[in-house]
């Protein structure tokens, strides 16, 4: 186990949160006693109800915060501020509408090191790679089209090539497909599967769909809401590759349900303590 | 679809072309006296008469506008662009400025004309005065209203703030700013205008305002036609340079 947790790509020791002094003195948390070990390359997803802490958990992991206590370490190095190591996806495709699909992949490559030295004279060779990766997740011949011609699904997919043209070795998305139907969605999972399967990048996927997070992941955590604790640790051995045929087997609904009973309970104790 | 389009494109000519045939027949039909209101052939007569003196008191008027409009784009823009980058200066600046543009424009000429005398320097600084609080404020909301996630996706890649502001801030604030120059020139004309009325030695406004009292209205209104065809082609340019330069922001009225 300590050899295990030794080499682990993510570490959360006993880590705190308070957004401002006010909050820290009062002892309201947005998150507490976060303890986590990530192995390198793994898939991990956080679930649980609105406004629990997940978003603050990647804010955390990407040392856009530093914990109000406790330790977070990435790669075995301490975090100390914003990690270039890292791409993320939100909600929101938030690409930029004065840009082609492809300068909006491109845009990281114009900010971080040591890419940026080099952006003027290795465009080309950058374009190439972004056009390479646009292909893999479906969008070649939508390279040269601004974002607003392209739909939903599509922007979130060009979403996720710009969260990875840097080569990062950690993934944050948060809730990324939430705002696309159904089939869409499911599409995306496999993109998303395909992408990891070949790089290998660690992901943490914040999510409210358990059977997005059961598909995908290799580990989901279930969070509590307020204060915002990882209460659930859930090993999902389903065997890889996973195709979406799987999500209608016993095995997968009964992994589905166990994970929606946590949470329910949750729900219920959550309603008493208001009342 | 087609024969209606084309109407919709005549149409504002259409509108005038009927109002001033009513405004003529008006006039003729109840006798009104020239110095109380000139029909529109009169005042075409004018025009033509004093194309003139018109000619160059447009001109006066026009490059008097474009300076006054030019130092309150330099100024608009850095103001701007201070108090969107920092929600300090912003807390610190902003209300001062609603302050000062709350003061009636009209009320601070004889103040400029004591500082700056009779002629031209009361009539840019009054264009300036009254034209760059809308393209600071655009400016300024372009920037303060940016995509949180977007910053963080930035961020995290080790994005210095300038990086955010001139990658994203900057082009995003595009249109704003674009819509109020449109705004802005208008009222840059407005105040040149009313400088010229009380201060000024030359231009639109002085010329009005020495017909009016002279009662030779058509005259004066001439004064008036000419001024709103200028103010109304920057109008059309400025919306015609916004249109070309951020297409994107403009896709509902090209999506066919």
């Amino acid at each position: 186990m300590s050899a295990a947790t030794d080499t682990a790509f993510l570490d959360f020791r006993n880590v705190w949160l308070a957004y401002n002094d006010a909050l820290l003195r009062e002892g309201k948390f947005a998150v507490e006693a976060i303890d986590l070990q990530v192995r390198r390359g793994e898939f991990i997803a956080i679930v649980g109800p609105s406004g629990c802490g997940k978003s603050t958990f990647m804010k955390l992991a990407t040392g856009l915060k530093p914990p109000s206590r406790g330790r977070v370490a990435v790669d075995g190095q301490p975090v100390t501020g914003p990690l270039k190591i890292s791409g993320m996806a939100f909600q929101a495709p938030s690409l930029l509408p004065w840009r082609t699909t492809l300068d909006n992949v491109l845009l990281p490559l114009e900010i971080v090191e040591p890419y940026r030295r080099q952006f003027k004279a290795k465009r080309r060779e950058y374009a190439e790679r972004a056009r390479a990766l646009l292909a893999k997740v479906g969008l070649s011949g939508y390279e040269d089209k601004f974002p607003w011609q392209l739909s939903g699904g599509m922007q979130q997919r060009a979403s996720l090539c710009r969260a990875l043209i840097h080569e990062p070795k950690m993934l944050l998305l948060d809730e990324p497909f939430g705002a696309l139907d159904a089939f869409t969605r499911e599409e995306l999972w496999c993109t998303l599967r395909d992408l990891w399967t070949e790089q290998r990048f660690n992901v943490v996927l914040v999510t409210h769909d358990l059977r997005e997070s059961v598909f995908l992941a290799d580990t989901v955590y279930v969070m509590s809401k307020g204060p915002g604790r990882f209460v659930v640790k859930r090993d999902i051995t389903l065997p890889r590759p996973r195709d979406l045929e799987l999500t209608y087997a016993r095995e997968f609904t009964d992994v589905v349900h166990e994970l929606r009973g946590h949470i329910g309970a949750m729900r219920k104790a959550g309603a008493e303590v208001a009342q | 679809m087609k024969p209606h389009r084309h109407f919709e494109r005549w149409a504002p000519l259409l509108l005038l072309a009927a109002l001033l045939v009513l405004w003529q027949v008006l006039v003729l039909a109840f006798a009104v006296p020239e110095y109380l209101f000139p029909s529109p052939w009169q005042i075409a007569l004018q025009m033509a008469e004093f194309r003139g003196p018109l000619l160059a008191a447009s001109w006066s008027t026009f490059w008097v506008t474009m300076v006054g409009f030019a130092l309150a784009i330099v100024v608009g823009v850095l103001l701007g662009f201070l108090i969107g980058s920092s929600r300090t200066a912003y807390a610190a600046v902003y209300p001062l400025m609603v302050g000062f543009n709350a003061v009636p424009k009209a009320a601070i000429v004889p103040i400029l004309v004591v500082w700056f005398g009779i002629g031209i320097g009361p009539g840019i600084l009054t264009a300036f005065l009254i034209s760059f609080f809308p393209i600071m404020v655009n400016i300024a909301t372009g920037l303060a209203t940016l995509e949180p996630e977007l910053e963080d996706v930035l961020r995290v890649l080790g994005a210095r703030r300038w990086d955010v502001l001139v990658k994203v801030g900057l082009p995003r604030a595009m249109p704003y700013f674009y819509g109020s120059l449109k705004i802005a020139i208008t009222l840059a004309f407005v105040g040149t205008v009313l400088a010229e009325m009380t201060a000024g030695d030359s231009g639109i406004g002085n010329l009005i305002q020495t017909a009016g009292s002279q009662q030779r209205m058509p005259l004066a209104f001439a004064g008036l036609v000419v001024i709103s065809a200028m103010a109304m082609a920057m109008y059309e340019l400025f919306s015609a340079i916004e249109k070309h330069t951020t297409a994107w922001a403009h896709r509902g009225s090209q999506a066919e």
